[in-house]
């Protein structure tokens, strides 16, 4: 099938400055894309570069099949974008922006207002749809931002930092709300809210310093976490040297991290060499012992910390970029 | 010419911008307060005892000197500093649609704010029995050179993203162009540059081609000077947001 997003080789330079580096990647329908990384890496210039608003210094960008820098126009057709930040015209309502909106795309007039309803409906806008959007609260205009992007209801879409400046159930409902198109469209998004990427992406891209350096899906990033399938145990005070001593010697285990103490208890962490899981051993040596665990969990690694290592690393070691 | 579906969206969406603010009011406003006295005080129309409109139209080039930059400011430069032009940019229309969307829609408001002088015309046809047709041409004369000023203002409101530097850089600019064929600009020249440049930076004139229109004649090479002048400065505009739009 055709790829919704094609991008071989892209580059950008302003100036002295290299933001973007031989960055490739494929996306396809029914995906939602991920874009990490920390701020000034690369991720908006990126977008803009998909979306046709600004021109790569080399590379090739492809977007439901038409080049973006021979026919920009259709390309443009097929994407929703939401830039970052949102922009919008202040002065205009939300609804005279959609209906502007709606005619730079040629929507027929009828198709659009019930667009317009839909989509106001869906995000919830209809408490502010006659007011001036420069008059409104953050989250607002964020929504205004996105309602604007989907309205015309695009194959593709890219959004950037969507979620940004909402609070905790407006995030929960623009995820739902990109969860729900999934199925048919090409989503990215870019984000630095870790937990975004759990909740919605299905694969994710890292990007440091203007390099592509990771890409896989969640739980391949969540798999490099030094604490993947590591264990959580708590025990009685007494017991968590002698606990601590047993199972350093167990096989698979790499090191053991003392969490401190917790009331009564103490709280230990074992780390699995190459976060292979080591929960049933770990179980039955404690057992073993005649000690009876308070709490035995797994973790699954966190993902700030392999969005650090990943993202510092390349910052520090310059290698190459994965591609 | 036929206009594109898109630059008739971005065209009334602008002109819509002008009248959501008080800028439009104030603006029509001072636009015929001040045609009024220039017209009535420094023009004067009654001392005069002649049923014609040469005093109210011979002070439009200062007029648009001062007022139309501040129309044309903040076409391109708010859409930058707000970041909108991003939006703009990656709707499906081409620079072309954009800026000449942009343009009409200054260019229309200009129009209503010019027409709203017709009192002065009823005025006159009521006080004595002037030649109708030498004032139709000169609405339309000033209207062209309306234009050129807008066109002008527009480009050089995509070079900043700050509405006071587009205000004050196209008023200069603006100035060079109405005094052209004068010695304030001319003397710049005529020391080092061969004549025929200087003829021709003299002949680029608003004062010149308008005056002729004010006139009631109607030459051709008039209004293809305002017409090649906006098309000129609509082309530089579309380069400029090419280069500056990754700022």
């Amino acid at each position: 099938m055709q790829h919704a997003i094609e991008v071989r080789g892209l580059d950008k330079r302003f100036g002295q400055v290299h933001a973007v580096k031989n960055v490739s990647f494929t996306l396809s329908y029914g995906e939602v894309l991920g874009f990490l990384g920390p701020n000034g890496a690369g991720k908006s210039t990126t977008m803009k570069m998909i979306c046709g608003f600004l021109e790569p210094t080399a590379g090739h960008v492809t977007v439901a099949g038409h080049a973006i820098d021979e026919d920009p126009i259709a390309a443009r057709r097929a994407i929703g974008y939401l830039p970052e930040g949102a922009p919008a015209y202040g002065e205009m309502t939300p609804r005279a922006f959609f209906e502007f909106i709606g005619r730079v795309r040629g929507l027929e007039r009828r198709y659009l207002e019930s667009r317009i309803r839909e989509v106001v409906a869906r995000i919830h806008l209809e408490s502010v749809i006659d007011r001036p959007i420069e008059t409104l609260s953050k989250g607002f205009k964020r929504r205004v931002g996105l309602a604007q992007a989907i309205l015309h209801d695009p194959r593709i879409l890219i959004l950037d930092e969507p979620t940004d400046g909402l609070d905790p159930n407006q995030k929960h409902e623009v995820r739902s709300l990109i969860r729900e198109m999934a199925a048919e469209k090409a989503i990215i998004i870019s984000t630095h809210i870790l937990e975004e990427v759990d909740a919605i992406c299905s694969n994710t891209l890292i990007i440091a310093d203007g390099r592509l350096c990771f890409r896989g899906t969640p739980a391949e990033l969540q798999s490099r976490s030094r604490q993947h399938n590591a264990v959580l145990l708590r025990l009685p005070e007494m017991d968590a040297i002698r606990v601590r001593g047993e199972l350093a010697r167990l096989p698979g285990v790499a090191a053991i991290d003392d969490l401190g103490r917790a009331g009564a208890s103490h709280r230990l962490r074992v780390c699995a060499q190459e976060g292979r899981p080591i929960i049933a051993p770990i179980a039955e040596r404690v057992r073993a012992l005649g000690i009876e665990p308070e709490e035995i969990a797994v973790d699954y690694g966190r993902l700030d910390e392999v969005f650090r290592n990943i993202t510092l690393g390349s910052l520090t070691d310059n290698r190459r970029a994965l591609t | 010419m036929i206009l594109s579906p898109q630059t008739l969206a971005v065209a009334r969406r602008e002109l819509g911008a002008y009248f959501a603010t008080p800028v439009a009011y104030v603006f029509i406003v001072i636009f015929l307060f001040l045609a009024g006295v220039f017209t009535f005080y420094v023009g004067a129309f009654f001392e005069r005892g002649q049923a014609d409109l040469l005093p109210f139209f011979q002070f439009h080039p200062w007029l648009y000197l001062f007022l139309i930059p501040a129309i044309s400011m903040r076409l391109w430069s708010e859409e930058r500093k707000t970041g909108t032009v991003e939006l703009l940019m990656t709707l499906p229309l081409t620079l072309g649609d954009a800026v000449l969307g942009k343009f009409l829609a200054a260019w229309a408001f200009t129009g209503i704010a010019l027409a709203l002088t017709f009192p002065i015309w009823i005025t006159v046809n009521y006080l004595g029995d002037p030649d109708n047709t030498i004032i139709l041409v000169s609405y339309l004369g000033s209207f062209l050179m309306a234009g050129g000023f807008l066109a002008i203002g527009a480009c050089i409101s995509a070079t900043t993203k700050n509405q006071v530097i587009a205000f004050v850089v196209s008023l200069v600019v603006c100035f060079l162009f109405v005094l052209a064929g004068y010695p304030v600009v001319l003397d710049f020249f005529s020391g080092w540059a061969p004549p025929a440049l200087v003829q021709a930076i003299g002949s680029l004139s608003f004062l010149t081609h308008y005056s002729a229109l004010t006139k009631g004649v109607v030459d051709l090479r008039d209004v293809l000077y305002f017409a090649a002048l906006i098309g000129f400065w609509l082309y530089a505009n579309t380069v400029v947001i090419e280069l500056k739009k990754a700022e």
